[in-house]
């Protein structure tokens, strides 16, 4: 088990949680996260090597238990799991919606090591729900927000702005996490600009290890062959901002 | 020339392994998926009547030696799963519908359900270890399987198979009971009941606190189990229980299993483990001279090898 070092409030409804041990994963990668007694459930990794961190909205009772931890509290790890971002060229799009940006943060810090430039679309309902810029910045990516509500930045969708800076400037790919319309929409501006994409999905997920079938989407499995997936899977997956399963492995609307 | 081919009760394989219900298997595209890698047949996700979220999590502990799982039976209830039985068909494989219930006559009727679905064979579940009210706790007793399968043989248009608990101190009564009962086939054994507890949190893993290991750590006793049950009934065995090679596969063959069916090892193996235990299988005849699967069935008993 993990042992909690401290929680942060990263906006009113985002925090973070460090713990004192480190895990070796690629951005992208999950962990399913064991708080005793209440739940499982997959988490993105936000922080690896220097003590890993899990940056969650508190939602469910799983989350707002994992929200209670302190310092010395233990907490259940199993992985890190699943495929995470591959770096693809010098110059990368990376679009955030809401809490999208916790796996994608971990990213741009990786591909900033990796000389790559990075345009990094930050979108969110308020300016208070902004997470993460001044790691984007930190990171020395160059960083676009966008609110829904125009109370910082760009007023209207992150796709939207997303599509305006593809227009300023030469790109090799794009990345993303966030709502799926939000996917469907980037994924037809690559489809259009001709540009590979890479985008990390979300599904109810029980066993986490590619056999209980409940993360299915068209017969791929985002525990075992994403969460990210790239654009040819993307691209192919019918079930994409239309439907999921439930518990019951019922499908219904995303 | 040798061949891989059988004939499970009428169900034409073309190879001996199947993939074993409970795993990749709630939707029809996934079991397509598994069928494209080669299985030669599929075993749904065990059916209700009604829509199940089943357990919650954690429901499986990995271990070194296999997983306890306590998945608690979750399925979206026959009446939907018709549509991904129809889907998992086109993989041009036999499909076998897996159903479970709390009563005689709810099994039966859903067995008369999934054939109509378009199943080509039943499994009874009548053997899962950790959910309240089904599964092994209707199938313990030879009785009660027998009366079962009585009644979900008559409204069962299609082969019938009983998947039975080795959670009982013989077997080879439970399956004698469902052989006197009509069922076509019997498949041993589901998981053991089994239990992980955190030494940190102090308390079992599970949310469901016990569950069914399977994996390599069964696999010694599944073969046993198919070896006893080969000595007390005539209907075909479908040997089951932490098979991830031809070996196992051959072990499970030769105590008496007709066909064997691969789960948890997808976890470590991936899809491949069907082509490969198929390609393993297929490897060992040739170098032993055997020309298909049936002349290796039971061959561990005294006087058949």
């Amino acid at each position: 088990m993990f042992t909690v070092s401290r929680q942060i409030d990263e906006t009113p409804s985002i925090k973070t949680i460090r713990f004192k041990e480190g895990l070796a994963a690629t951005p992208g990668q999950f962990v399913m996260v064991w708080v005793p007694g209440v739940d499982e459930f997959p988490m993105s990794v936000s922080y690896s090597a220097d003590g890993l961190g899990i940056t969650y909205q508190v939602l469910g009772d799983g989350t707002k238990a994992l929200a209670s931890k302190v310092q010395g509290d233990r907490i259940g790890t199993r992985g890190p799991y699943g495929k995470g971002f591959a770096i693809h060229g010098k110059r990368l799009l990376v679009v955030a919606g809401g809490a999208g940006m916790a796996p994608l943060a971990p990213f741009v810090e990786e591909a900033v090591t990796h000389k790559a430039s990075v345009d990094l679309v930050i979108g969110a309902r308020t300016s208070s729900n902004i997470l993460f810029e001044s790691r984007g910045i930190q990171a020395g990516a160059k960083v676009h927000i966008s609110t829904d509500d125009g109370t910082k930045g760009f007023k209207g969708l992150a796709v939207e702005l997303a599509e305006s800076v593809l227009a300023g400037g030469k790109f090799d790919s794009i990345y993303a996490c966030g709502p799926e319309k939000m996917l469907l929409g980037l994924l037809r501006i690559a489809e259009s600009r001709r540009l590979p994409m890479q985008a990390s999905l979300e599904r109810i997920m029980k066993c986490g290890i590619g056999i209980c079938d409940s993360c299915a989407i068209d017969g791929k499995h985002v525990c075992t062959d994403g969460p990210v997936f790239s654009e040819r899977d993307l691209r192919a997956f019918g079930e994409l901002a239309k439907t999921k399963l439930d518990m019951c492995g019922r499908k219904v609307p995303v | 020339m040798a061949h891989l081919s059988v004939d499970l009760c009428g169900l034409r394989m073309k190879n001996p392994t199947m993939l074993a219900s409970g795993v990749l298997d709630e939707t029809g595209r996934s079991m397509l998926e598994v069928a494209k890698a080669g299985a030669g047949a599929l075993v749904t996700k065990s059916i209700g009547k009604e829509p199940r979220p089943g357990h919650g999590n954690p429901s499986i502990v990995e271990l070194q030696c296999g997983l306890i799982n306590a998945m608690g039976l979750p399925n979206p209830g026959m009446e939907i799963y018709t549509a991904e039985v129809k889907e998992a068909k086109k993989g041009g494989v036999p499909v076998i519908g897996s159903v479970f219930g709390g009563t005689e006559d709810e099994i039966a009727e859903l067995a008369g359900l999934m054939s109509r679905a378009g199943a080509d064979a039943v499994e009874l579940n009548l053997s899962c270890p950790h959910a309240k009210g089904y599964g092994a706790e209707l199938g313990s007793t030879p009785e009660l399987v027998e009366s079962i399968c009585r009644k979900a043989k008559r409204l069962a248009s299609v082969p019938l198979l009983a998947k039975l608990t080795p959670n009982t101190s013989s077997i080879s009564s439970l399956a004698a009971a469902a052989e006197r009962g009509g069922a076509d086939a019997v498949v041993a054994i589901n998981t053991l009941k089994a239990m992980a507890i955190s030494p940190e949190a102090r308390m079992p893993i599970l949310a469901n606190k016990f569950g069914g290991l399977s994996g390599p750590a069964i696999k010694s006793i599944g073969v046993r189990c198919v070896y006893e049950i080969f000595e007390s009934v005539k209907i075909p065995i479908v040997g089951v229980g932490g098979i991830s090679s031809g070996r196992d596969a051959l072990e499970y063959v030769m105590a008496g299993a007709t066909a064997v069916q691969i789960g948890t090892a997808v976890w470590t193996e991936g899809l491949e483990v069907f082509s490969k235990t198929s390609r393993e299988i297929m490897q060992f005849m040739e170098e032993n001279g055997y020309e298909s699967v049936k002349d290796m069935v039971g061959v561990a008993h005294p006087g058949r090898n």
